[in-house]
């Protein structure tokens, strides 16, 4: 049977586009903004291709702070918050999925709790406890306190309760020791959540802007986030073609990775919430 | 699950004392940091919402008077009902409209497949940046929002910057987030009704309205429940766009509990007890509704 069109097929087609523009558009929009003169940006008319690319909007953002710094920053504290999540999920997952113990039940009661508790009420109480240990003009405010990653060792731990206890017993009999098993067994099995919950965390850590922004005392600690965000200051008038040149820098590299890896980055999302 | 005999090797449940120590050490980095950064902020914020401090001298006990503050403020009032009237639009207008379009791009074709993908993106991007360019699509002066009411002859908006439209501006940026997200879980949701139920229905000549009522709703009822819970705790939650687009302003229109917490404690002073009374508030709000999501969560797991 052929697929016959229809008029709904056509108003369906047609919906499909207008939704894909206004999706589309803003990101579009902030992109060609931030290659025009401050004139075209006001200019109406509005032009829908800048008349000249102006590449010296991205000088100018580059030049009006240490941006290279904020990458570095934002980079570093993203793979810290992914290292420190992996060496801290894995062996408590394990641990709660497949040993035995006392107190196991409240131990994990505890980690469950955590996970009620976001950091939007804990913040003040966090903020103090890095000013007491004066870490404030460092980067481990924004790095320890996303350490564990209470949803991660949830998610972990089921899929680690999955894998099956012959499995393990096998590996014994093979004279495996743990932290082999572990290595050799759990974390073979475990890879696609793995890799799912910490491409969350990569994304989250890299886009976040309330935590910076309670926890980085001074520019040396400002993540591309807190970077982009000052524009508005430096610049005053808010001349929109430089703020959105700014934006530009940080939303693209993640534009593209998306654009390639956007059924992985969908799975990973959409594991994370319907579980 | 199946128990296996243990190792024939030794004495069934004889344990060495590492092996009995060996789960506590597995587990012990994941409560030093839940410890120290969750356990600890939320036994210091309650205990200093019952003080007066201003960060320098020593707190004094006040007992519940911070509490007794706020609550006698319309600040505070306001932004509960700000954050809550929010949440009401967001949930309620993004949970209705990522259903609608979930079941319209059902079908696994080349045009659903994409125009799905493309919704999903604002999720990956960094809020502050989506906040950013709304403010700038949305600016009164030379906002391309405005331009494009005037072109179809209507009036401009003053959007972010008036006290009427604020409140509005957040919750359409919000949604525009939000709406891509959702509509891919539904969308992950609907796909595991078996197509039987359907077979069944047509064989009825049940109507596409009929079977969403009566199929579709019914079994992805589970999923939707949890993204209700999610969806909302996020929008209590809500911060940057309130941050980069309004200030929590014009007046007090956009004034939400995170923003009103972040004032108290950073920008006023001397109001820190108040910030930890408020923070005891919202943290009520989102723990309760997260213990349901939870308890849920384990039981769909469990029986799977």
């Amino acid at each position: 049977m052929k697929p016959k069109i229809t008029a709904w097929s056509v108003v369906s087609f047609l919906l499909k586009v207008i939704l894909m523009v206004i999706f589309i558009f803003p990101f579009y929009w902030m992109i060609i903004t931030g290659f025009k003169t401050y004139q075209e940006s006001i200019a109406f008319p509005p032009s829908f291709w800048p008349a000249q690319l102006q590449w010296e909007n991205f000088v100018k953002v580059w030049e009006s702070g240490p941006y290279l710094l904020y990458m570095f920053n934002s980079f570093a504290v993203s793979i810290g918050c992914l290292v420190l999540q992996f060496l801290i999920m894995v062996p408590a997952s394990y641990a709660f999925a497949k040993m035995e113990f006392k107190g196991r039940g409240f131990f994990f009661a505890l980690v469950m709790v955590a996970f009620m508790v976001p950091q939007q009420v804990t913040f003040i109480s966090i903020f103090h406890m890095m000013s007491r240990a004066n870490l404030l003009k460092t980067l481990w405010p924004q790095i320890l306190p996303h350490a564990a990653n209470a949803f991660g060792i949830f998610l972990l731990r089921q899929n680690f309760m999955q894998i099956p206890d012959e499995l393990l017993e096998s590996a014994r009999l093979d004279n495996a020791n743990e932290f082999q098993i572990l290595t050799n067994v759990m974390l073979p099995m475990g890879k696609p959540t793995l890799v799912s919950i910490l491409m969350l965390s990569f994304i989250t850590t890299w886009n976040n802007y309330f935590w910076p922004f309670i926890m980085a005392s001074n520019q040396n600690v400002y993540p591309l986030t807190l970077g982009i965000d000052a524009l508005r200051d430096v610049e005053g008038s808010f001349d929109w073609h430089i703020i959105m040149a700014g934006n530009v820098i940080l939303v693209v590299p993640i534009i593209i990775v998306y654009a390639i890896f956007h059924k992985r980055i969908v799975r990973a999302f959409a594991y994370s919430g319907i579980k | 699950m199946t128990t296996m005999n243990k190792s024939l090797s030794r004495p069934a449940g004889y344990k060495t004392p590492w092996e009995k120590v060996r789960p506590y050490v597995y587990i012990l980095p994941a409560l030093i940091f839940l410890g120290l950064f969750t356990v600890y902020p939320v036994i210091d914020m309650v205990v200093r919402s019952f003080q007066k401090w201003n960060l320098v001298t020593a707190p004094t006990w006040v007992g519940i008077k911070n509490y007794d503050y706020i609550f006698k403020r319309k600040e505070f009032k306001e932004a509960i009902v700000h954050t809550i009237t929010y949440a009401i639009f967001v949930v309620g207008l993004g949970l209705s409209i990522s259903t609608l379009f979930a079941v319209w791009l059902s079908k696994s074709t080349f045009m659903n497949n994409l125009t799905r993908t493309i919704m999903f993106m604002p999720h990956v991007i960094a809020l502050i940046s989506v906040a950013m360019v709304w403010a700038w699509i949305m600016n009164k002066n030379n906002g391309l929002l405005n331009m494009v009411l005037n072109f179809f002859g209507l009036p401009s908006l003053k959007w972010a910057d008036s006290a009427d439209t604020a409140m509005m501006s957040i919750i359409i940026v919000a949604l525009w987030k939000a709406i891509g997200y959702n509509t891919m879980l539904i969308y992950a949701a609907i796909q595991n009704v078996p197509q039987e139920l359907y077979e069944a229905a047509d064989l009825d000549n049940a109507n596409a309205v009929k079977k969403f009522f009566k199929i579709t709703l019914p079994m992805i009822s589970p999923q939707m429940f949890m993204l209700l819970i999610t969806a909302t705790t996020g929008s209590f939650r809500v911060f940057d766009t309130v941050r980069v687009m309004t200030h929590g302003g014009p007046g007090t229109a956009t004034q939400v509990l995170v923003y009103y917490i972040y004032e108290q404690a950073f920008v006023l002073n001397n109001k820190v007890g108040y910030a930890f009374a408020a923070s005891v508030v919202l943290m009520v709000m989102i723990g309760v509704l997260t213990a349901v999501y939870f308890r849920i969560l384990s039981k769909r797991v469990h029986y799977q």
